[in-house]
Protein backbone atom coordinates (compact mmCIF):
# COMPACT_ATOMS: atom_id res chain seq x y z
CA UNK A 1 0.00 0.00 0.00
CA UNK A 2 2.15 3.21 -1.31
CA UNK A 3 -0.86 5.57 -0.42
CA UNK A 4 -3.56 5.81 2.89
CA UNK A 5 -6.33 7.32 1.93
CA UNK A 6 -9.22 8.78 4.64
CA UNK A 7 -12.51 8.89 2.96
CA UNK A 8 -15.34 11.46 4.71
CA UNK A 9 -18.56 10.83 3.22
CA UNK A 10 -20.66 13.75 3.74
CA UNK A 11 -24.50 12.97 5.05
CA UNK A 12 -24.91 9.84 3.23
CA UNK A 13 -27.34 8.91 1.03
CA UNK A 14 -30.69 10.06 1.65
CA UNK A 15 -33.67 7.64 0.56
CA UNK A 16 -36.27 9.11 -2.09
CA UNK A 17 -38.42 8.39 0.92
CA UNK A 18 -42.39 9.94 0.29
CA UNK A 19 -43.24 11.20 3.36
CA UNK A 20 -46.45 10.06 4.84
CA UNK A 21 -48.05 11.60 6.75
CA UNK A 22 -48.71 10.67 10.50
CA UNK A 23 -52.31 9.41 10.83
CA UNK A 24 -54.91 8.34 13.60
CA UNK A 25 -56.45 5.24 13.26
CA UNK A 26 -59.32 3.86 14.07
CA UNK A 27 -59.14 0.36 15.92
CA UNK A 28 -62.61 -1.32 15.98
CA UNK A 29 -62.68 -3.70 18.60
CA UNK A 30 -63.60 -7.27 17.33
CA UNK A 31 -63.66 -8.73 13.50
CA UNK A 32 -63.12 -6.35 11.45
CA UNK A 33 -64.83 -6.62 7.66
CA UNK A 34 -62.15 -8.29 5.51
CA UNK A 35 -62.90 -5.80 2.55
CA UNK A 36 -62.26 -2.73 4.98
CA UNK A 37 -59.37 -4.12 6.41
CA UNK A 38 -57.68 -5.19 2.63
CA UNK A 39 -58.61 -1.55 1.46
CA UNK A 40 -56.85 -0.19 4.25
CA UNK A 41 -53.73 -1.63 3.33
CA UNK A 42 -54.33 -1.79 -0.18
CA UNK A 43 -54.71 1.83 -0.55
CA UNK A 44 -52.55 3.55 2.21
CA UNK A 45 -52.88 6.92 0.97
CA UNK A 46 -55.38 9.81 2.21
CA UNK A 47 -57.94 9.61 -0.02
CA UNK A 48 -57.14 13.64 -0.59
CA UNK A 49 -55.08 14.38 -3.90
CA UNK A 50 -51.73 13.61 -3.23
CA UNK A 51 -49.68 17.08 -2.99
CA UNK A 52 -46.39 18.41 -4.34
CA UNK A 53 -44.74 17.21 -1.69
CA UNK A 54 -45.94 13.05 -1.64
CA UNK A 55 -45.09 13.32 -5.05
CA UNK A 56 -41.68 15.06 -4.77
CA UNK A 57 -38.19 12.88 -3.67
CA UNK A 58 -35.06 15.07 -3.10
CA UNK A 59 -31.66 13.16 -2.68
CA UNK A 60 -28.11 13.67 -1.75
CA UNK A 61 -24.65 12.17 -1.75
CA UNK A 62 -21.07 13.91 -1.84
CA UNK A 63 -17.45 12.60 -1.27
CA UNK A 64 -14.42 14.61 0.29
CA UNK A 65 -10.86 12.58 -0.83
CA UNK A 66 -7.87 13.04 0.46
CA UNK A 67 -5.18 11.14 -1.02
CA UNK A 68 -2.00 10.81 0.08
CA UNK A 69 1.44 9.20 -0.86
CA UNK A 70 1.61 8.98 -4.76
CA UNK A 71 -0.05 12.10 -4.62
CA UNK A 72 -1.06 14.68 -2.33
CA UNK A 73 -4.21 15.79 -3.06
CA UNK A 74 -8.21 16.55 -1.71
CA UNK A 75 -10.69 17.26 -3.66
CA UNK A 76 -14.12 17.09 -3.11
CA UNK A 77 -15.02 14.47 -5.98
CA UNK A 78 -18.62 15.18 -6.14
CA UNK A 79 -21.74 16.26 -4.78
CA UNK A 80 -24.82 15.08 -6.16
CA UNK A 81 -28.70 16.16 -6.18
CA UNK A 82 -31.31 13.87 -7.24
CA UNK A 83 -34.34 15.23 -7.93
CA UNK A 84 -37.73 12.46 -8.59
CA UNK A 85 -41.13 13.57 -9.62
CA UNK A 86 -44.10 11.11 -9.56
CA UNK A 87 -46.82 11.64 -11.90
CA UNK A 88 -49.09 8.89 -11.28
CA UNK A 89 -48.51 5.02 -9.52
CA UNK A 90 -46.68 4.26 -12.58
CA UNK A 91 -45.23 7.07 -14.60
CA UNK A 92 -42.47 8.81 -12.74
CA UNK A 93 -39.65 11.03 -13.06
CA UNK A 94 -35.70 10.50 -12.22
CA UNK A 95 -33.12 13.25 -12.47
CA UNK A 96 -29.77 13.35 -11.12
CA UNK A 97 -27.29 16.54 -11.38
CA UNK A 98 -23.52 16.02 -10.22
CA UNK A 99 -21.24 18.90 -9.52
CA UNK A 100 -18.08 16.86 -10.06
CA UNK A 101 -14.41 18.34 -8.37
CA UNK A 102 -15.61 21.07 -7.23
CA UNK A 103 -15.32 23.77 -9.75
CA UNK A 104 -16.15 23.79 -13.04
CA UNK A 105 -15.77 26.19 -16.46
CA UNK A 106 -13.69 26.60 -19.18
CA UNK A 107 -9.56 25.10 -18.27
CA UNK A 108 -11.23 24.14 -14.67
CA UNK A 109 -10.50 21.07 -12.97
CA UNK A 110 -14.41 19.76 -12.24
CA UNK A 111 -17.81 19.32 -14.28
CA UNK A 112 -21.56 19.95 -13.82
CA UNK A 113 -22.76 16.81 -15.37
CA UNK A 114 -26.46 15.89 -15.93
CA UNK A 115 -26.02 12.05 -14.90
CA UNK A 116 -29.98 10.79 -15.46
CA UNK A 117 -32.80 12.12 -16.38
CA UNK A 118 -35.72 9.49 -17.77
CA UNK A 119 -38.94 9.41 -17.13
CA UNK A 120 -40.21 5.71 -16.46
CA UNK A 121 -42.95 3.43 -17.07
CA UNK A 122 -44.26 0.66 -15.07
CA UNK A 123 -46.27 -2.02 -16.07
CA UNK A 124 -47.88 -4.75 -15.32
CA UNK A 125 -45.90 -8.25 -14.98
CA UNK A 126 -42.87 -6.59 -13.41
CA UNK A 127 -41.96 -4.99 -16.96
CA UNK A 128 -40.54 -1.10 -16.55
CA UNK A 129 -39.48 1.27 -19.46
CA UNK A 130 -37.38 3.95 -19.46
CA UNK A 131 -37.30 6.59 -21.79
CA UNK A 132 -34.71 9.17 -21.79
CA UNK A 133 -31.11 9.79 -20.02
CA UNK A 134 -29.72 6.71 -18.53
CA UNK A 135 -27.37 4.71 -16.96
CA UNK A 136 -26.55 2.22 -18.53
CA UNK A 137 -27.34 -1.79 -17.07
CA UNK A 138 -23.08 -2.78 -17.12
CA UNK A 139 -21.13 -3.87 -14.69
CA UNK A 140 -21.95 -3.88 -11.06
CA UNK A 141 -21.44 0.09 -10.33
CA UNK A 142 -22.97 1.72 -13.12
CA UNK A 143 -26.43 2.23 -11.90
CA UNK A 144 -25.75 2.47 -8.32
CA UNK A 145 -22.62 4.08 -7.65
CA UNK A 146 -22.78 5.42 -4.64
CA UNK A 147 -19.63 5.72 -2.26
CA UNK A 148 -21.40 3.43 0.37
CA UNK A 149 -21.82 0.61 -2.17
CA UNK A 150 -18.14 -0.17 -3.00
CA UNK A 151 -14.93 -0.80 -0.74
CA UNK A 152 -12.02 1.71 -0.86
CA UNK A 153 -12.00 5.25 -2.01
CA UNK A 154 -11.89 5.19 -5.59
CA UNK A 155 -13.78 3.39 -7.45
CA UNK A 156 -11.76 -0.29 -9.41
CA UNK A 157 -9.78 0.39 -11.66
CA UNK A 158 -11.55 -1.49 -14.34
CA UNK A 159 -15.62 -0.27 -13.54
CA UNK A 160 -13.19 2.81 -14.74
CA UNK A 161 -10.77 1.98 -17.96
CA UNK A 162 -12.84 -1.02 -19.54
CA UNK A 163 -16.40 0.01 -18.30
CA UNK A 164 -16.40 3.59 -18.80
CA UNK A 165 -18.41 4.41 -14.99
CA UNK A 166 -20.55 6.28 -14.67
CA UNK A 167 -21.38 5.99 -17.95
CA UNK A 168 -24.69 7.02 -19.21
CA UNK A 169 -26.21 7.74 -22.69
CA UNK A 170 -29.59 8.55 -24.30
CA UNK A 171 -32.46 6.45 -25.51
CA UNK A 172 -35.00 3.73 -24.47
CA UNK A 173 -34.56 0.74 -21.46
CA UNK A 174 -36.81 -1.98 -21.07
CA UNK A 175 -36.94 -4.37 -18.12
CA UNK A 176 -38.60 -6.95 -16.52
CA UNK A 177 -38.44 -8.97 -13.48
CA UNK A 178 -39.58 -12.22 -13.43
CA UNK A 179 -41.04 -14.65 -10.28
CA UNK A 180 -38.59 -16.95 -11.06
CA UNK A 181 -35.25 -14.25 -10.07
CA UNK A 182 -34.32 -13.83 -13.16
CA UNK A 183 -34.54 -10.80 -15.06
CA UNK A 184 -33.24 -8.53 -17.78
CA UNK A 185 -32.97 -5.42 -19.29
CA UNK A 186 -32.81 -4.35 -22.79
CA UNK A 187 -31.96 -1.12 -24.08
CA UNK A 188 -31.48 1.00 -27.79
CA UNK A 189 -29.19 4.45 -27.11
CA UNK A 190 -26.65 6.60 -28.31
CA UNK A 191 -23.17 5.09 -28.63
CA UNK A 192 -19.01 6.26 -27.80
CA UNK A 193 -17.03 8.51 -30.32
CA UNK A 194 -13.33 7.48 -29.28
CA UNK A 195 -10.35 9.48 -31.12
CA UNK A 196 -8.13 7.71 -33.10
CA UNK A 197 -5.61 10.77 -32.60
CA UNK A 198 -4.23 12.45 -29.73
CA UNK A 199 -3.65 12.28 -26.25
CA UNK A 200 -6.93 10.30 -25.75
CA UNK A 201 -6.66 8.20 -28.90
CA UNK A 202 -8.30 5.11 -28.39
CA UNK A 203 -9.11 5.54 -24.86
CA UNK A 204 -12.90 4.36 -24.51
CA UNK A 205 -13.23 6.39 -21.41
CA UNK A 206 -12.47 9.40 -22.82
CA UNK A 207 -15.09 7.90 -25.89
CA UNK A 208 -17.72 8.76 -23.85
CA UNK A 209 -20.38 12.03 -24.87
CA UNK A 210 -22.32 11.90 -22.12
CA UNK A 211 -25.49 13.20 -24.30
CA UNK A 212 -23.72 16.50 -25.09
CA UNK A 213 -24.67 17.39 -28.72
CA UNK A 214 -23.62 14.18 -29.22
CA UNK A 215 -22.92 12.42 -32.13
CA UNK A 216 -26.28 10.05 -33.44
CA UNK A 217 -25.53 9.07 -36.62
CA UNK A 218 -24.54 5.84 -34.73
CA UNK A 219 -26.69 3.72 -32.25
CA UNK A 220 -25.87 1.17 -29.92
CA UNK A 221 -27.83 -1.39 -27.71
CA UNK A 222 -27.13 -3.11 -24.34
CA UNK A 223 -28.19 -6.13 -22.75
CA UNK A 224 -28.04 -7.19 -19.49
CA UNK A 225 -29.70 -11.07 -17.83
CA UNK A 226 -28.98 -11.11 -13.99
CA UNK A 227 -30.07 -14.28 -11.56
CA UNK A 228 -31.30 -13.65 -8.01
CA UNK A 229 -32.83 -17.13 -7.00
CA UNK A 230 -30.75 -17.86 -4.30
CA UNK A 231 -30.15 -16.31 -1.18
CA UNK A 232 -26.70 -14.46 -0.79
CA UNK A 233 -25.60 -15.03 -4.20
CA UNK A 234 -26.23 -12.49 -7.49
CA UNK A 235 -25.30 -13.06 -11.30
CA UNK A 236 -25.16 -10.98 -14.15
CA UNK A 237 -23.86 -11.27 -17.94
CA UNK A 238 -24.01 -7.85 -19.53
CA UNK A 239 -23.50 -6.41 -23.67
CA UNK A 240 -23.15 -3.70 -25.26
CA UNK A 241 -22.55 -3.32 -28.84
CA UNK A 242 -21.95 0.12 -30.88
CA UNK A 243 -22.38 -0.05 -34.65
CA UNK A 244 -19.42 2.88 -34.76
CA UNK A 245 -17.42 4.26 -32.15
CA UNK A 246 -15.27 6.39 -34.37
CA UNK A 247 -18.06 8.19 -36.06
CA UNK A 248 -15.23 11.05 -36.88
CA UNK A 249 -12.99 8.72 -38.96
CA UNK A 250 -13.52 6.95 -42.21
CA UNK A 251 -13.84 3.44 -41.04
CA UNK A 252 -16.33 1.96 -39.55
CA UNK A 253 -15.12 0.65 -36.38
CA UNK A 254 -17.78 -1.75 -34.56
CA UNK A 255 -17.31 -2.36 -30.63
CA UNK A 256 -18.75 -5.41 -28.99
CA UNK A 257 -18.16 -5.54 -24.76
CA UNK A 258 -19.24 -8.63 -23.07
CA UNK A 259 -19.05 -9.33 -19.52
CA UNK A 260 -19.90 -10.93 -16.41
CA UNK A 261 -20.60 -10.39 -12.95
CA UNK A 262 -20.87 -12.37 -9.24
CA UNK A 263 -21.49 -11.58 -5.97
CA UNK A 264 -21.59 -13.76 -3.42
CA UNK A 265 -22.52 -13.12 0.55
CA UNK A 266 -23.05 -15.09 3.37
CA UNK A 267 -22.03 -13.90 7.02
CA UNK A 268 -19.65 -11.04 7.16
CA UNK A 269 -18.25 -12.41 4.07
CA UNK A 270 -18.75 -11.47 0.81
CA UNK A 271 -17.23 -12.09 -2.90
CA UNK A 272 -17.19 -9.73 -5.91
CA UNK A 273 -15.90 -10.95 -8.97
CA UNK A 274 -16.24 -8.88 -12.24
CA UNK A 275 -14.84 -9.62 -15.90
CA UNK A 276 -15.51 -7.40 -18.82
CA UNK A 277 -14.19 -7.57 -22.29
CA UNK A 278 -13.96 -5.19 -25.22
CA UNK A 279 -13.80 -6.29 -28.84
CA UNK A 280 -13.29 -3.32 -31.55
CA UNK A 281 -12.60 -3.69 -35.69
CA UNK A 282 -11.09 -1.88 -37.65
CA UNK A 283 -7.50 -1.57 -38.28
CA UNK A 284 -6.71 1.47 -36.55
CA UNK A 285 -6.98 -0.05 -33.37
CA UNK A 286 -5.36 -3.36 -34.83
CA UNK A 287 -2.17 -1.46 -35.16
CA UNK A 288 -2.40 0.70 -32.00
CA UNK A 289 -2.67 -2.84 -30.15
CA UNK A 290 -5.72 -1.16 -28.49
CA UNK A 291 -8.34 -3.31 -30.71
CA UNK A 292 -9.03 -5.93 -27.60
CA UNK A 293 -9.26 -4.49 -24.33
CA UNK A 294 -9.95 -6.13 -21.45
CA UNK A 295 -9.82 -6.94 -17.19
CA UNK A 296 -11.37 -8.26 -14.29
CA UNK A 297 -10.92 -7.99 -10.53
CA UNK A 298 -11.41 -10.44 -7.67
CA UNK A 299 -12.78 -9.15 -4.51
CA UNK A 300 -12.95 -10.96 -1.00
CA UNK A 301 -13.80 -8.86 1.79
CA UNK A 302 -15.54 -9.19 5.95
CA UNK A 303 -17.46 -7.37 7.64
CA UNK A 304 -16.77 -7.19 11.33
CA UNK A 305 -19.74 -5.99 13.14
CA UNK A 306 -20.68 -8.43 16.09
CA UNK A 307 -16.66 -8.70 17.15
CA UNK A 308 -16.39 -5.01 16.75
CA UNK A 309 -20.12 -4.15 19.01
CA UNK A 310 -18.65 -5.84 22.20
CA UNK A 311 -15.68 -2.34 22.20
CA UNK A 312 -18.31 -0.51 23.64
CA UNK A 313 -16.51 2.88 22.02
CA UNK A 314 -17.17 1.52 18.44
CA UNK A 315 -20.17 0.60 19.46
CA UNK A 316 -22.42 2.63 16.58
CA UNK A 317 -19.53 1.73 13.72
CA UNK A 318 -19.16 -1.54 11.51
CA UNK A 319 -15.63 -2.25 10.00
CA UNK A 320 -14.82 -3.95 7.00
CA UNK A 321 -11.35 -5.32 5.31
CA UNK A 322 -11.17 -5.96 1.64
CA UNK A 323 -8.90 -7.20 -0.86
CA UNK A 324 -9.35 -6.78 -4.37
CA UNK A 325 -7.08 -8.33 -7.09
CA UNK A 326 -7.16 -6.59 -10.33
CA UNK A 327 -6.12 -7.14 -14.22
CA UNK A 328 -6.59 -5.28 -16.75
CA UNK A 329 -2.95 -4.07 -18.44
CA UNK A 330 -1.34 -4.93 -15.30
CA UNK A 331 -2.03 -6.95 -12.19
CA UNK A 332 -2.97 -4.77 -9.34
CA UNK A 333 -3.72 -5.42 -5.75
CA UNK A 334 -5.53 -3.18 -2.69
CA UNK A 335 -5.61 -4.03 0.82
CA UNK A 336 -8.03 -1.73 2.13
CA UNK A 337 -10.26 -1.08 5.54
CA UNK A 338 -13.04 0.67 5.51
CA UNK A 339 -14.99 1.89 8.84
CA UNK A 340 -18.30 3.91 9.61
CA UNK A 341 -22.37 4.06 10.82
CA UNK A 342 -23.73 0.83 11.30
CA UNK A 343 -25.91 0.31 8.17
CA UNK A 344 -29.73 -0.71 9.71
CA UNK A 345 -29.35 -3.76 7.13
CA UNK A 346 -26.13 -5.33 9.09
CA UNK B 1 -22.12 -10.74 -39.46
CA UNK B 2 -24.46 -10.95 -37.16
CA UNK B 3 -23.75 -7.19 -36.28
CA UNK B 4 -24.09 -6.14 -39.77
CA UNK B 5 -27.53 -7.79 -40.02
CA UNK B 6 -28.54 -6.03 -36.75
CA UNK B 7 -27.22 -2.40 -38.33
CA UNK B 8 -29.80 -3.16 -41.06
CA UNK B 9 -32.77 -4.08 -39.74
CA UNK B 10 -32.17 -1.74 -36.92
CA UNK B 11 -35.37 0.31 -37.83
CA UNK B 12 -37.21 -3.13 -37.65
CA UNK B 13 -35.38 -3.68 -33.82
CA UNK B 14 -36.58 -0.85 -32.45
CA UNK B 15 -40.09 -1.25 -33.80
CA UNK B 16 -40.21 -4.87 -32.27
CA UNK B 17 -39.28 -3.18 -28.90
CA UNK B 18 -41.37 -1.09 -28.98
CA UNK B 19 -44.36 -3.83 -29.29
CA UNK B 20 -43.86 -5.70 -26.91
CA UNK B 21 -44.94 -2.68 -24.31
CA UNK B 22 -48.53 -2.23 -26.15
CA UNK B 23 -48.60 -5.94 -24.90
CA UNK B 24 -48.51 -5.37 -21.33
CA UNK B 25 -51.46 -3.79 -18.99
CA UNK B 26 -51.28 -1.13 -16.55
CA UNK B 27 -51.62 -2.58 -13.27
CA UNK B 28 -49.21 -1.87 -10.25
CA UNK B 29 -49.15 -2.39 -7.58
CA UNK B 30 -48.42 -6.35 -7.01
CA UNK B 31 -50.93 -8.22 -4.50
CA UNK B 32 -49.29 -11.38 -3.84
CA UNK B 33 -51.99 -12.23 -0.90
CA UNK B 34 -54.69 -9.80 0.41
CA UNK B 35 -54.10 -9.07 4.26
CA UNK B 36 -57.28 -10.66 5.27
CA UNK B 37 -55.79 -13.99 3.19
CA UNK B 38 -52.85 -13.48 5.18
CA UNK B 39 -54.69 -13.56 8.29
CA UNK B 40 -57.09 -16.16 7.58
CA UNK B 41 -53.79 -18.54 6.37
CA UNK B 42 -51.96 -17.78 9.67
CA UNK B 43 -54.88 -18.25 12.05
CA UNK B 44 -57.44 -19.95 10.53
CA UNK B 45 -60.08 -17.18 10.40
CA UNK B 46 -59.47 -13.50 11.15
CA UNK B 47 -58.98 -12.94 14.74
CA UNK B 48 -60.02 -9.55 16.81
CA UNK B 49 -58.21 -6.31 15.70
CA UNK B 50 -56.13 -4.55 18.59
CA UNK B 51 -54.26 -1.81 18.52
CA UNK B 52 -51.06 -0.74 20.20
CA UNK B 53 -50.80 2.93 20.67
CA UNK B 54 -46.83 3.88 21.65
CA UNK B 55 -45.46 5.96 24.13
CA UNK B 56 -42.89 8.77 23.75
CA UNK B 57 -40.21 6.04 24.98
CA UNK B 58 -41.69 3.20 23.11
CA UNK B 59 -41.59 5.62 19.63
CA UNK B 60 -37.84 6.36 20.68
CA UNK B 61 -37.19 2.65 20.53
CA UNK B 62 -39.50 2.75 17.04
CA UNK B 63 -36.99 5.54 16.04
CA UNK B 64 -33.98 3.90 16.78
CA UNK B 65 -35.40 0.58 14.71
CA UNK B 66 -36.39 2.10 11.67
CA UNK B 67 -34.23 5.72 11.63
CA UNK B 68 -37.80 7.68 11.78
CA UNK B 69 -41.04 7.29 13.37
CA UNK B 70 -43.28 4.42 12.04
CA UNK B 71 -46.17 6.54 9.85
CA UNK B 72 -48.94 5.38 12.57
CA UNK B 73 -49.59 6.26 15.62
CA UNK B 74 -51.61 3.30 16.18
CA UNK B 75 -50.30 -0.10 14.83
CA UNK B 76 -52.60 -2.48 14.64
CA UNK B 77 -52.18 -6.41 14.81
CA UNK B 78 -53.71 -9.98 15.47
CA UNK B 79 -53.00 -12.37 18.13
CA UNK B 80 -54.45 -15.85 18.99
CA UNK B 81 -52.85 -17.24 22.42
CA UNK B 82 -48.87 -17.30 21.72
CA UNK B 83 -48.68 -16.03 18.32
CA UNK B 84 -49.64 -12.71 16.79
CA UNK B 85 -49.12 -10.83 13.28
CA UNK B 86 -48.62 -7.79 12.23
CA UNK B 87 -48.74 -6.17 8.72
CA UNK B 88 -46.71 -3.54 8.42
CA UNK B 89 -45.55 -1.07 5.66
CA UNK B 90 -41.84 0.46 4.84
CA UNK B 91 -41.15 2.20 1.63
CA UNK B 92 -38.33 1.08 0.01
CA UNK B 93 -36.82 2.69 -2.78
CA UNK B 94 -39.81 5.20 -3.22
CA UNK B 95 -42.56 3.49 -2.50
CA UNK B 96 -44.51 1.30 0.33
CA UNK B 97 -43.84 -2.56 0.65
CA UNK B 98 -46.91 -4.00 2.66
CA UNK B 99 -45.69 -7.37 4.52
CA UNK B 100 -47.01 -9.59 7.24
CA UNK B 101 -45.32 -11.06 9.99
CA UNK B 102 -46.58 -13.49 12.02
CA UNK B 103 -44.40 -13.61 15.44
CA UNK B 104 -44.40 -16.30 17.92
CA UNK B 105 -42.91 -15.91 21.81
CA UNK B 106 -40.35 -13.68 20.75
CA UNK B 107 -39.37 -15.34 17.38
CA UNK B 108 -40.56 -14.63 13.78
CA UNK B 109 -42.36 -17.94 12.79
CA UNK B 110 -43.20 -16.39 9.13
CA UNK B 111 -42.74 -13.59 6.68
CA UNK B 112 -45.29 -12.43 3.80
CA UNK B 113 -45.01 -9.73 1.07
CA UNK B 114 -48.74 -8.80 0.51
CA UNK B 115 -48.54 -5.52 -1.76
CA UNK B 116 -45.37 -4.76 -3.52
CA UNK B 117 -45.27 -1.49 -5.47
CA UNK B 118 -41.45 -0.76 -6.30
CA UNK B 119 -40.69 -0.79 -9.85
CA UNK B 120 -37.31 -3.38 -9.17
CA UNK B 121 -36.36 -5.73 -6.29
CA UNK B 122 -39.38 -7.99 -5.92
CA UNK B 123 -36.95 -10.74 -5.31
CA UNK B 124 -37.64 -9.86 -1.35
CA UNK B 125 -41.03 -11.26 -1.77
CA UNK B 126 -39.48 -14.46 -3.18
CA UNK B 127 -39.38 -17.26 -0.27
CA UNK B 128 -36.49 -18.67 -0.33
CA UNK B 129 -35.57 -14.62 0.95
CA UNK B 130 -38.62 -14.69 3.34
CA UNK B 131 -37.65 -18.03 4.88
CA UNK B 132 -34.12 -16.52 6.16
CA UNK B 133 -36.41 -14.39 8.53
CA UNK B 134 -37.94 -17.78 10.55
CA UNK B 135 -36.66 -18.35 13.77
CA UNK B 136 -35.11 -14.95 13.97
CA UNK B 137 -35.56 -13.04 17.31
CA UNK B 138 -34.28 -9.49 18.39
CA UNK B 139 -31.02 -8.76 20.24
CA UNK B 140 -30.32 -5.94 22.88
CA UNK B 141 -28.82 -4.04 20.45
CA UNK B 142 -32.22 -3.98 18.13
CA UNK B 143 -30.57 -5.85 16.00
CA UNK B 144 -32.08 -9.49 14.36
CA UNK B 145 -29.79 -12.70 15.58
CA UNK B 146 -29.19 -13.40 12.52
CA UNK B 147 -29.09 -11.33 9.30
CA UNK B 148 -30.42 -12.23 6.06
CA UNK B 149 -28.53 -12.25 3.10
CA UNK B 150 -28.61 -9.12 0.48
CA UNK B 151 -30.20 -9.64 -3.20
CA UNK B 152 -27.99 -7.08 -5.35
CA UNK B 153 -30.69 -4.71 -7.15
CA UNK B 154 -32.55 -4.97 -4.14
CA UNK B 155 -30.76 -3.88 -1.51
CA UNK B 156 -33.33 -0.34 -0.24
CA UNK B 157 -35.96 -2.99 -0.45
CA UNK B 158 -33.90 -6.03 1.91
CA UNK B 159 -33.14 -3.08 4.57
CA UNK B 160 -37.08 -2.25 4.62
CA UNK B 161 -37.84 -5.78 5.22
CA UNK B 162 -35.36 -6.50 7.72
CA UNK B 163 -36.56 -3.08 9.59
CA UNK B 164 -40.20 -4.50 9.18
CA UNK B 165 -38.93 -7.51 11.22
CA UNK B 166 -37.71 -5.92 13.81
CA UNK B 167 -40.08 -3.37 14.39
CA UNK B 168 -42.70 -6.64 14.38
CA UNK B 169 -40.63 -8.58 17.11
CA UNK B 170 -40.38 -5.43 19.31
CA UNK B 171 -44.02 -4.35 18.76
CA UNK B 172 -45.16 -7.71 19.93
CA UNK B 173 -43.22 -7.43 23.39
CA UNK B 174 -45.10 -4.30 23.89
CA UNK B 175 -48.86 -6.50 23.49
Amino acid sequence: MSFASIFLALGGIVAFSLPVKSQDLLVAPGVEQADELDSSFLNPQSPKQPGLFDRLGIGSYGELHLNQGDKNEIDFHRLVLFLNYRYTDRIRFVSELELEHALSGDGKPGELELEQAYLEFAFDHGWVLRAGQYLLPLGILNEVHEPETFYGVERNGIETQIIPTTWWEAGLLVSKETESGLGFDFGIHSGLSIATNGSQAFNIRSGRQKVAKADASNYAASARIRYNALAGLSLTAFANFQEDVTPSSVEQNTATLLGASALYQRGGLQLRALVADWKIRGSAFQVSGSDHQSGYYFEPSYRWYRAIARLAFLRGLEHTTFTRVRCNKQTRSVLGSTSGPMKTLL
Amino acid sequence: MALDIVSKYRSGLIAVFLIVFQSGAWGLPQVYQKPSDFLRSSFGEIPPTRGISLTQSQQSRVRSILGKNYHQKVIRYWASNERCAFILEAVGKTELITTGYVIDQGKIESVKVLVYRESHGSEVARSFFTHQFRGRSLGSDNRLDQQPRNIAGATLSVRALTKMARLALYLETLR
